[in-house]
């Protein structure tokens, strides 16, 4: 495999993480239990397509077959996508997708932080600007968990179901990546970010009086292009619009 | 070629007066200049302009619509060929906004960011004035606000919302 290749394939994770994640959270706008929360759902998902935008462009020009990032995003099937578990399933409660958000984001915020002192200027450039945006996403999630955790018994039993839920595809985040990419200070090696990450979101669940949940490592498999079967019916939505009507613009 | 990022007024290009006039499409008070978006204006003794913006956020769909009136502007000024490039490092920081957009944004009614902390952190308790009527007694209602770079607060003083611009 040629450099070029391992660093497409490390870029497009990164992208897809943010891509699918952003989609997810564009679904709660008219859907969040209140107004300001669509709106911040909205924003936090702004934020994390505009890291995929600029990631997706970066991947294409690396890749050199004159792909952009309209064409990455919309024209890719399924089993293309390197996206990790975690992002791209269905949550239609809104527990879930706040212990998904915590999760995600500390991750992503560790992530970046490292990521700014990547040898390679683009994904250096990339992080150091989402690293401070990440931050209000981690903040957002962490008050919500600690509002519904340490809240009613109805919303901590109902929270600690979220996270149980979610847990398993938390270590999927933290698989090695490319060792030569890492080796070059290109990209960041995500079991050095395990303790981190798992640190900070124990610290929001003591907090929140809820338990770290006990239970078995999801299968994963996202970075290899194998993905749960509502990855299908996420991309049917999110390409759609693109697929029916090849170059649109409005 | 002419280079100019000095901060002396007399230094700068007529491109670079012309292009800092811009103004933000979703904050129409203050100018892409006053906010630290404008990053660098060059101009070649062909007359040939390259502009460089830096997103205030990753995702600010404001970005499209500043590039085509920076090419607007500087084409109606007599400028032929000008391209605008979107620069991401260094990231930008609120605290490049100028005390004058500043106040600017106070009169508009959004209250401006405070400085960041040294090391980066924005202290999370500070007081946010009301931009109404001057009162500190104000809270947060949601973090995030009608665009990325803002939250919604709501003063207990007059009892009016309005928009704080977030530290970043």
């Amino acid at each position: 495999m040629r450099g070029d290749d391992r660093l497409f394939g490390y870029v497009l994770g990164l992208a897809d993480d943010a891509l699918v994640s952003a989609q997810r959270m564009g679904w709660w706008i008219s859907r969040a239990p209140q107004l300001e929360e669509d709106v911040a759902l909205a924003n936090i998902g702004l934020d994390q397509l505009g890291q995929a935008r600029t990631l997706l462009a970066y991947a294409g020009q690396v890749e050199g077959n004159g792909r952009g990032e309209d064409e990455l995003a919309y024209f890719r099937d399924e089993r293309d996508f390197r996206n990790v578990w975690l992002v791209e399933r269905a949550q239609t409660d809104f527990g879930v997708a706040m212990a998904r958000l915590l999760l995600f984001s500390t991750w992503q915020h560790e992530l970046y932080a490292a990521l700014a002192t990547s040898t390679d200027a683009t994904l250096s450039g990339v992080a150091g600007k989402a690293v401070k945006e990440v931050a209000y996403h981690v903040d957002h999630a962490s008050r919500w968990v600690v509002r519904l955790g340490d809240g009613t018994d109805e919303s901590h039993a109902r929270m600690q179901d979220a996270l149980d839920a979610e847990w398993p595809y938390l270590a999927e985040l933290f698989a090695p990546v490319d060792a030569d990419l890492v080796a070059a200070g290109v990209a960041v090696d995500p079991p050095h970010l395990h303790s981190t990450v798992l640190t900070r979101v124990e610290d929001v669940l003591a907090e929140a009086t809820l338990v770290v949940p006990q239970v078995r490592d999801a299968i994963g498999g996202g970075r290899q292009g194998r993905h749960t079967e509502q990855m299908g019916y996420l991309l049917a939505e999110m390409q759609h619009l693109a697929r029916s009507h090849p170059e649109a613009s409005w | 070629m002419v280079t100019a990022t000095g901060s002396v007024g007399e230094s700068r290009s007529g491109a670079w007066k012309i292009a800092a006039d811009v103004l933000d499409p979703e904050l129409p008070v203050v100018t892409i200049a006053d906010l630290g978006i404008l990053r660098d204006v060059t101009e070649d003794d062909q007359g040939r302009v390259h502009v460089q913006i830096t997103p205030t956020y990753s995702g600010c769909p404001a970005m499209e619509t500043i590039s085509t009136d920076l090419v607007d502007a500087l084409t109606q000024a007599g400028y032929q060929h000008v391209d605008v490039e979107f620069v991401l490092a260094p990231a930008w920081t609120t605290d490049w906004m100028t005390d004058e957009a500043r106040t600017k944004l106070a009169a508009y009614g959004i209250a401006p960011p405070h400085p960041r902390g040294a090391d980066g952190t924005v202290p999370l308790t500070l007081a946010v004035r009301c931009p109404q009527c001057g009162s500190l007694d104000t809270r947060e209602s949601s973090r995030f606000g009608s665009t990325a770079c803002k939250s919604l607060w709501v003063c207990q003083s007059c009892r009016e919302p309005f928009d704080h611009f977030k530290a970043l």
